[in-house]
């Protein structure tokens, strides 16, 4: 049985953290209104020639899927600053790899607003030459903007690197998402690039880090749902 | 039937003859005119039932052979679809062997043949090797393969027609054509029970796809079978599809034989028969339950038990339409109509081994549409009419694959690659430049954007030829070959017991801690996933909360939809029809009309404040969940409001806020166009078949045992793959390969066409009624029991936002506010 619905999907989803009011956008990305600013997590471009260069042949075109994504919510938004939470790069030779097509937007897009690289593992050194400022992490009021959640209680702390993903069970079927996780204390971003798979909430990586409870903002591409964690599958 | 003595004086030798006798056996018919085409040197297919000799008819010539010409090396191949191979060798190939003295060695080699016996079989080869086609694929593979094939004569294709057609008969063809190259006179024989299409079979046979090069030999003909309807005490059900309301008469049914084979449909059905046979079984008979997700060793134990004759029933799906004969069963029951008249006579087959007396069979319908088709299926098994489609062409993902194997185990060139390949039947029509595109996936992926020039996996050397780029290729390759897909399972582990089985990931992905289903014939308690194994408990009560998982369900097939369109447009052929159903299609006619044999019967009625649409489609299951999703979209758009559809064989209703008019505009052959490439793409269906082409071509490696997830190790998702690449590429080779899956399978945009062309030659026949008519009152039962598969994400997403709303914006009628 299909019941169908008016379209009542929206592209935002609003929630406190530390006192910061933040949107966490359909696409992913998660906007800040009252500093203008942007902040995505793990972009991993050239992740499928990565994976090409080991005899895996992805088609080449994820970091061209992922900057047209980032490129469409950019030129909407128009932030002042953009935090990209490292692992932006899949590996150091990630942005030689770069087909010059894609170098080119990427350049643009930072050459466009405040810029900041947080560093990550997969990228500890982000590239110098396409601009923008590299940091380990960044303090901006009550936030702090790093890649990896630190053990322990930090209010503000806004976090990629763990790709959270997370299943509810709706009448047709098992639907999983990429998701944004929160306590309104700490959150973490899912993932913002085409080829990156996720790791599920319930994983203690990841649920260890909320031992309050938490909710999640499922992300569809097209539109965000807030779920509490207690509506969440556990086994996904 | 039996040959005279001069004639088996002239086909055998002393030994054989000598072995007959002994036996007090005398050699079929098509045992000697296997040899005798043979003598001639022909390619053969022998055509004949379960039973009767036919794997010792296929094994003559080679043992003949042998006996007159001893050679070292390998001589024959032997393929069978079992991965257990059929334990009917032992009787039928082993024992006479032994008996004769014959000094021959026989082995086998499976997934499962240890690596110092897999060795020993290179350096040493046995004379006759029995396998799987996985093994040989695997076989093919490697640089060796040119030695210890060299000196092969025969090639031994048990159950042909089970596996040619498939992606499994795709990949064994394309091995076909390697052996041929490297023993150019090899001979070829295929076993098969009897088929719809012997020419297509013939010409998958044959070593250049010319159906005349192979001879066919046929067996004695299909024994005469008693099937009958089993009649009910209880009025038949107007929906449902597990035939609980006969387990009195089954069980009474079982009483009456020595043994019997209970086949049901789906692996959820068997569970519940089995539990409410068990409920009915006062006295306490020894009754099984068979069905492929069950513990290996469990299975074995059941037929080991039906072997030696200790059983009294079993209750088994399709797990035990193929492999070993029971001499003791005398009864089959088909709980559902079997959904094809073919798959009917391979499971009569399973009864009645004993030629003097007719195979028994009941059928049980589970509703009463159902009686219709089994009407239907037992007039198809009585006039030997076979259904099945004719083979459709080889997926160019097992090519992809095969073209890297061939690369594998020796360096060649694209123009020889290209002749071999057209050697296999199902690639007999490929063209040089789909053959180029999967070549180029499998160099370096094939896309238009180059920039894996550097990473190819295929070197073209300066002499022309293409080589794997190195050893650690070949090595992951070989790790992936095959065809079969399999979801990822979970193991099943009864806490502080052992395994009961395995089930789908998705299904226990969508369990909550607590929730109890039926598995393995008991009432199991989910509590938790651990690791790889999903750990239960035994629940106590009689409802389980979540019926039971799944199994595929099968589309009745087109022989049968037309034979059941035919029925109902023909009250002259109602007289044996139980008198519940002939009076339910008697108020049909009175009310509204009854289906036409031809064309398309649609109703439509007011109820309960929506509006109702019932197509009397008969395209099967999976055609129908297709137009149903096509049919909502193109309503939504005319302003009609649909609300929902449900969709079984033979009907699809559709329900909304308007009455629809124009039925020529909905059911427009134009459907197929645009509407349908735009639900394509959000399909999960569409999806799925894609993550299996991209398995299967090598795209993506399979997850191999004991392989996990871990926090640090985050792997890719087919999905995200499938949406890029249909973004930037949607002419590469691996979406026209899920594409042309697309046509069958649980999309079936095949038989949606076929439909569509009916309505346009046939008409439509739209009937306004007041009410619902006594044909639709089935269907209208099925809404809220049957899940729907395949619907589109965003759609999904918008209701689940619309119920969190809903749910968070409930007022408490008691409590007022919470302020």
């Amino acid at each position: 049985m299909v019941r169908m619905t008016s379209a009542i999907g929206k592209d935002n989803s609003a929630f406190v953290l530390n006192g910061a009011h933040l949107l966490a956008l359909a696409d992913g990305s998660l906007y800040w209104p009252d500093r203008n600013t942007l902040v995505v997590a793990d972009l991993h471009l050239e992740k499928g020639s990565a994976f090409a260069s080991r005899g895996q042949m992805l088609p080449p075109y994820d970091s061209r899927a992922t900057l047209a994504a980032l490129t469409t919510t950019l030129t909407r938004l128009r932030p002042d600053r953009v935090i990209c939470l490292g692992d932006s790069f899949h590996d150091a030779q990630a942005s030689d790899r770069l087909p010059p097509q894609d170098r080119a937007v990427l350049g643009k897009l930072v050459a466009d607003a405040d810029w900041i690289w947080i560093a990550g593992n997969h990228d500890p050194a982000p590239p110098a030459d396409l601009g923008g400022r590299v940091h380990a992490h960044w303090v901006d009021g009550p936030l702090v903007f790093r890649h990896e959640a630190e053990h322990g209680s930090i209010a503000g702390e806004i976090s990629g690197h763990f790709h959270p993903k997370a299943s509810v069970q709706t009448r047709a079927r098992r639907l999983s998402a990429r998701c944004f996780i929160e306590d309104g204390k700490r959150l973490i971003l899912p993932a913002y690039g085409s080829y990156t798979g996720g790791l599920s909430v319930w994983h203690p990586a990841i649920s260890g880090l909320f031992p309050k409870g938490f909710s999640v903002h499922l992300a569809s591409g097209r539109s965000v749902v807030r779920v509490p964690g207690a509506r969440l599958l556990r086994a996904a | 039937m039996t040959a005279d003595m001069t004639e088996i004086d002239a086909a055998l030798p002393k030994k054989f003859i000598d072995w007959f006798q002994q036996k007090g056996w005398q050699p079929h018919r098509h045992q000697l005119d296997m040899v005798a085409a043979d003598g001639r040197g022909a390619h053969t297919l022998l055509i004949a039932p379960t039973g009767g000799g036919k794997t010792l008819a296929g094994f003559l010539p080679s043992l003949i052979d042998l006996v007159s010409n001893p050679t070292e090396g390998l001589h024959t191949l032997y393929i069978s679809p079992l991965k257990a191979l059929a334990v009917d060798i032992q009787r039928n190939l082993m024992t006479p062997v032994e008996e004769m003295g014959l000094d021959i060695r026989i082995e086998t080699r499976t997934g499962d043949t240890p690596a110092n016996r897999r060795q020993r079989q290179k350096e040493n080869p046995p004379q006759i090797l029995l396998t799987t086609p996985e093994s040989l694929g695997l076989l093919i593979s490697q640089p060796e393969s040119f030695i210890l094939f060299k000196s092969l004569r025969r090639v031994i294709l048990d159950e042909v027609h089970a596996i040619a057609g498939s992606k499994r008969g795709d990949q064994l063809a394309l091995c076909l054509a390697r052996l041929s190259i490297i023993a150019p006179d090899l001979r070829r024989v295929g076993l098969s029970a009897t088929v719809a299409w012997p020419d297509d079979l013939r010409r998958y046979i044959s070593p250049n796809a010319d159906a005349e090069e192979v001879v066919t030999v046929t067996g004695m003909g299909a024994k005469r079978a008693d099937v009958r309807l089993l009649e009910t005490a209880v009025r038949l059900p107007w929906a449902g599809h597990y035939g609980l309301h006969a387990i009195p008469e089954i069980y009474q049914e079982i009483k009456k034989t020595e043994t019997a084979i209970i086949f049901v449909n789906t692996r959820a059905q068997a569970e519940l028969v089995f539990q409410e046979l068990w409920r009915a079984n006062e006295d306490a008979l020894p009754i099984a339950l068979h069905h492929g997700s069950l513990a290996r060793d469990q299975r074995c134990k059941v037929e080991a038990a039906m072997a030696d004759g200790s059983l009294r029933a079993v209750v088994a799906t399709s797990s035990l339409d193929l492999g070993i004969d029971w001499a003791a069963v005398d009864l089959v029951v088909q709980v559902g109509p079997p959904k094809g008249v073919s798959r009917m006579i391979q499971r009569i087959g399973r009864a009645g081994h004993r030629l003097d007396v007719p195979s028994r069979a009941l059928l049980v319908p589970c509703n009463r549409f159902e009686v219709l088709e089994c009407r239907c299926v037992i007039e198809g098994v009585a006039e030997g009419t076979l259904d099945g489609d004719p083979h459709r062409d080889g997926g160019l993902d097992v090519l992809c694959q095969h073209i890297m194997s061939l690369a594998c185990a020796a360096p060649f060139r694209a123009d020889d690659v290209f002749a071999e390949i057209r050697q296999a039947a199902p690639y007999r029509s490929l063209t040089r430049a789909a053959f180029d595109a999967a070549l180029r996936f499998v160099e370096d992926g094939g896309y238009a954007l180059k920039s894996y020039d550097r990473w190819k996996r295929l070197f073209l050397t300066a002499a022309g030829t293409y080589e794997v780029a190195n050893p650690r290729l070949a090595h992951r390759h070989r790790m992936n070959i095959g065809t079969i897909v399999e979801a990822v399972t979970l193991k099943v582990r009864l806490r502080g017991g052992g395994v009961l089985g395995e089930i789908e990931e998705y299904f226990a992905t969508g369990l909550e801690p607590g929730d109890t289903f039926v598995f393995a014939g008991r009432m199991l308690r989910f509590e938790g996933i651990k690791q790889t194994a999903v750990e239960v408990s035994v629940a106590r009560g009689k409802d389980p909360k979540v019926p039971a998982y799944m199994g595929g369900r099968l589309p009745f097939t087109t022989l049968l939809s037309d034979r059941v369109r035919a029925t109902l447009a023909d009250p002259s052929s109602w007289a044996e029809l139980p008198d519940q159903v002939r009076e339910w299609l008697n108020l049909q006619q009175w009310r509204s009309l009854l289906p036409g044999r031809d064309g398309l019967l649609v109703e439509t009625f007011p109820r309960a404040g929506k509006e109702y649409l019932v197509a009397y489609s008969f395209a099967g299951r999976n055609a129908h969940q297709t137009l149903g999703m096509l049919l909502t979209k193109r309503m939504e758009r005319l302003g009609l409001a649909p609300l929902g559809f449900v969709a079984s064989d033979y009907v699809i209703a559709v329900w909304g806020l308007h009455a629809a008019k124009d039925m020529a505009v909905l059911f427009d052959e134009d459907m197929l166009g645009d509407d349908l490439e735009a639900w394509m793409e959000e399909s999960s269906l569409m999806k799925r078949t894609f993550r299996n082409v991209a398995v299967i071509a090598g795209l993506i490696e399979r997850r191999q045992p004991g392989q996990e997830k871990t926090g640090r190790q985050v792997t890719f998702n087919s999905d995200l793959i499938y949406d890029v690449l249909r973004r930037h590429e949607p002419d590469h080779v691996l979406l026209q390969a899920t594409r042309a899956d697309a046509k069958g399978g649980m999309i079936d945009v095949g038989r949606l066409a076929e439909f569509l062309a009916r309505v346009k030659s046939g008409g439509i026949r739209h009937r306004r009624l007041d009410r619902v008519s006594p044909l639709a009152v089935p269907i209208l039962l099925e809404i809220g029991k049957e899940a729907v598969y395949g619907d589109a994400e965003d759609q999904l997403f918008d209701e689940l936002a619309e119920e969190l709303i809903e749910e968070a914006m409930r007022i408490d009628p008691q409590g007022g506010l919470p302020l």
